[in-house]
């Protein structure tokens, strides 16, 4: 069995024009999302406090809105989690609270008991504080991360192969993570540390995809003798296709496998990871391909070690 | 070596499905021990209530019982109760049922994190302004007694925000000089130099960075000290008390549900009393309930019954330092150190009390079973004499207390006498609970999501690449396997939701090695090769592109290990752990397995 049979190369290249303004388009709008939305951060980022109860039958968000009112909590949203039983209340952080009380460290048992004493079926599933210090502190190093990441897989992509598909896969992966953060942003799905770890784990997963269309087309700038580097790389991307897709559809089953039956606390994490495989896909074929045609890649380029260390003289950034 | 490497994995995975068996959890504190007569009356007490047990085991700090099943638990631990005393911790726990031979070559389950166990995570910040600040109290007091001491005049001695030092305003060049000498000499870890902003005879005295760092660590390590010591006091199985970073603390209790209590009990703070011993009362007619009403008594304190004055000469707010060591006669004794106003407290008491018996009292905030009007359980205050010394002359600000016992307890004692001088409040900046449903819950679900996921892989690579399917979907079972053997081995690696997630991901990214090589092949047999020069070239060819794939992949989970916290490294462990395992049960095994099943035979057609 096979997905596709082809017998002929598929022209990727010939439209590289459009696809580009086509991620063009789907970064200009992640950030003015960004810019104008902006992102929902989870508690993790923001820090305050949330708490999940459950009752034995469907919560009365009203009354547990009442409850909330009465404890001082005007600004505390109260919603269904996962099933109508299940109620997540989430407060900001209080500013004001001298951080020794004890009161800023008790709200989630306070609140826990009020609404034990409204209905006594109200069980604790968990409860959750984040100082705004070590909120703030957990997005720097989100982003720390983030730019770590890149850097070294920069690094790594320019030294085993050359610097144009370097930059290439790293605008691949800067291209996935803009656009999934984007997502994110004109949804207004919940960005917490397990989607943070989702958006490295897409870049880890759209590199691979990268790596190896880049070396299969590398592979085949050593081998062709003719045909000019469009039509190299098409040939390539044509004979990797078939992986692509398989590799995708099985990452993908067992994604869809976490958000159905993975629990309401790995949905963000799954979302984010499925949307960016196929963004990560697409991004393998389109862009880290067609940003290293664009810088104009050549066999030149490709030779072997011993041949590069003749020519070391030479400016790299010469065609 | 396949073979090798697949049956160590299997093994050491093995102990992940013997599960857990409930059990109750002995513990001694403050130095008590457990031995065979404790487990005996445990014992006793277990058969009386016809509790039935599997297996008691006594280690060095604790006594195990395993019993049948959780209610049999409950109800040892209602038998064991609270009949041990003050000196002793009942915990529930859950012992994994490893068996012995398994345990011996050291194969232990998965440890599950919070999220899967259930459990109170706290992070704790020590309030560092605090420290500092207590310091510059402190040196703005040491400065003015002992410039006093040497008869050296100042003007003013204060503490200089702006400049972070203390600044001691004095009368002429001379005094500076003579301060300057006196200071340097006295003091390790200053720096003490002339102010030259301004015109008068000021001296400005600044912490070098190596004493500030000094204080940082000992704030932390002592508060790191005193959580632990509660941490015994909750009765909680395999906590972990960590510090985290220059300034932070984290706490893990796993089972407590209730937050509020842990919290009050961590929170609470110990303090100690210097005072004297009644002398004149008859400690006999107070133990037959006549106790003076000057007086207090102590019947079963650590040091036996004592009759105490209710006035306290000295609290423990003015100790800074206190270590065990050995006296001239090789004999333990523990050095305490005090500010200088307790200096000068202790000095004045001691004088009049020379011959007298000096006792210190513990002070600490304990959980009770009692509950309040709203359902929160009441802290008694519980105190206990933890030394009696005779004053052997008049004490100042550095003292000796000798003939505490052993070195064990001098330094226990030293400890203890530590934990009533709090350098710096602590508070908790994050805070994690989860309810044991929740925890259950993401066990199943997680369980499920990777069983689903699994079956969906194997189903797809079957249908697609038929026998050679079949050969992956081995490969992956037994990658599988190892990812779980080599997180059971691996010390310090919990598996947490996250993980469970990683776990997943690495079961669909696996197969890519597979389907790198099987695509490999195809193409090769297209290209009119024969089956046997196109398993061999499949292989071959792939190999490089699986090897950069899957390097770059593992830089990014390192650097999310190195970068991340919690939740996140643990979805970086099982990430890294996967990619190494996957490359190596697709490359190397899954061609053991194709070289035996096709290799060195003449086919004509391959089911690819």
């Amino acid at each position: 069995m096979q997905l596709l049979n082809l017998q002929d190369t598929i022209k990727f290249m010939s439209i590289r024009r459009f696809t580009l303004a086509f991620s063009l388009l789907l970064i200009i709008g992640s950030l003015a999302s960004f810019a104008t939305k902006g992102i929902n951060w989870g508690l993790d980022f923001t820090g305050g406090s949330l708490i999940e109860v459950s009752f034995d039958q469907s919560a009365d968000l009203q009354k547990i809105r009442a409850v909330m009112d009465e404890q001082g909590f005007r600004d505390a949203t109260v919603q269904n989690f996962g099933s109508s039983k299940d109620v997540l209340i989430r407060m900001a952080p209080m500013e004001n609270a001298d951080k020794t009380t004890a009161d800023s460290k008790m709200v989630g048992n306070r609140i826990m008991e009020s609404l034990t004493a409204m209905d006594e079926t109200a069980t604790m599933r968990r409860i959750e504080f984040v100082g705004p210090s070590v909120g703030g502190e957990l997005r720097e190093q989100g982003g720390l991360a983030m730019l770590t990441a890149l850097i070294c897989i920069l690094i790594y992509v320019a030294m085993r192969f050359e610097w144009r598909f370097a930059v290439g896969s790293v605008s691949a992966l800067m291209h996935d993570v803009i656009i999934t953060v984007g997502l994110f942003s004109v949804l207004g799905i919940e960005f917490d540390l397990t989607v943070l770890a989702a958006i490295l784990a897409v870049i880890g997963y759209s590199l691979n995809d990268t790596i190896v269309v880049s070396d299969r087309i590398r592979e085949n700038f050593l081998k062709m003798r003719q045909g000019d580097a469009e039509e190299i790389i098409d040939t390539s991307l044509t004979q990797t296709l078939n992986r692509t897709m398989v590799t995708s559809i099985t990452t993908a089953l067992v994604l869809v496998a976490l958000l159905l039956v993975g629990g309401e606390l790995i949905k963000g994490f799954a979302t984010a990871l499925l949307f960016g495989v196929v963004i990560g896909t697409y991004s393998s074929i389109y862009v880290a391909s067609s940003i290293a045609l664009g810088l104009g890649i050549s066999k030149e380029d490709l030779m072997p070690t011993v041949v590069e260390k003749e020519g070391a003289d030479q400016d790299p950034m010469m065609p | 070596m396949i073979v090798m490497v697949l049956a160590i994995g299997a093994l050491y995975s093995a102990p992940n499905l013997y599960g857990e068996d409930p059990a109750i959890q002995v513990s001694g504190l403050r130095g008590a021990e457990v031995n065979t007569l404790i487990l005996d009356s445990v014992v006793a007490k277990l058969d009386r209530a016809q509790i039935s047990f599997k297996k008691t085991e006594l280690t060095t700090d604790r006594i195990l019982i395993r019993l049948n099943n959780s209610d049999d638990q409950l109800k040892a631990k209602e038998a064991i109760g609270d009949s041990l005393g003050e000196k002793y911790v009942v915990a529930l726990n859950l012992a994994p049922a490893t068996p012995a031979w398994l345990d011996a070559i050291g194969a232990t389950p998965l440890k599950l994190g919070l999220d899967l166990r259930g459990g109170v995570h706290f992070l704790m910040e020590v309030d560092m302004d605090e420290a500092l600040n207590k310091s510059f109290t402190q040196m703005e007091q040491d400065f003015k007694a002992d410039l006093r001491g040497e008869k050296i005049r100042y003007r003013t001695i204060k503490r200089d925000l702006a400049k972070e030092a203390i600044r001691v305003e004095l009368r002429s060049e001379e005094d500076i000089e003579t301060a300057q000498d006196f200071l340097e000499k006295r003091y390790q870890g200053y720096s003490v130099f002339e102010d030259s902003s301004t015109n008068e005879f000021d001296l400005l005295v600044k912490m070098t960075p190596e004493k500030i760092s000094e204080i940082r660590s000992y704030a932390v390590e002592q508060n790191i000290t005193i959580i632990r010591n509660r941490v015994n006091e909750l009765g909680v199985a395999e906590p972990l008390v960590q510090r985290q970073g220059q300034d932070r603390i984290v706490v893990q209790l796993p089972g407590v549900q209730d937050t509020a209590r842990a919290k009050e009990i961590l929170g609470a703070t110990a303090t100690l009393d210097f005072r004297l011993v009644d002398k004149n009362g008859d400690l006999s007619a107070a133990l037959n309930g006549r106790v003076p009403p000057r007086s207090k008594l102590y019947k079963d304190s650590k040091v036996g019954p004592v009759l105490l004055e209710k006035k306290v000469a000295l609290t423990g707010d003015h100790i800074i330092d206190a270590s065990s060591s050995f006296d001239e006669y090789g004999m333990p004794q523990v050095n305490i150190s005090l500010d200088s106003k307790g200096g000068s407290k202790m000095s004045a008491f001691t004088k009049d009390n020379v011959g007298n018996q000096m006792a210190v009292v513990f002070i600490e905030y304990k959980k009770t079973d009692k509950q309040d009007a709203n359902g929160k359980f009441k802290l008694k205050k519980v105190e206990d004499v933890i030394s009696v010394a005779t004053i052997q002359g008049r004490l100042g600000r550095d003292f000796r207390i000798t003939g505490s016992g052993s070195q064990a307890e001098a330094h226990n004692l030293a400890l203890l006498l530590r934990a009533g001088a709090l350098i710096a409040p602590i508070q908790i900046v994050e805070e994690r609970t989860v309810g044991p449903s929740l925890g259950q819950e993401n066990i199943d679900a997680g369980m499920n999501a990777v069983l689903l996921g699994f079956g969906l892989v194997l189903i797809f690579m079957l249908v697609y690449y038929k026998k050679f399917g079949l050969v992956a979907n081995v490969a992956l079972a037994a990658n599988l396997v190892m990812i779980i053997g080599v997180m059971s081995m691996i010390p310090g690696a919990t598996l947490t939701l996250p993980g469970i997630a990683g776990i997943v991901l690495t079961v669909g990214m696996a197969v890519d090695a597979n389907v790198l090589i099987f695509e490999r092949i195809r193409e090769e047999l297209k290209d009119n090769r024969s089956p046997q020069q196109a398993i061999h070239h499949g292989y071959d060819s792939a190999f490089s592109t699986i090897a950069d794939a899957n390097i770059t992949t593992f830089i990014a989970a390192v650097i999310l290990f190195a970068v991340g916290t919690g939740p996140i490294k643990g979805f970086a462990i099982t990430l890294a752990i996967g990619i190494a395992t996957s490359m190596f049960t697709a490359i190397v095994g899954t061609r053991a397995i194709v070289n035996a099943t096709w290799g060195g035979k003449r086919i004509e057609k391959l089911s690819i």
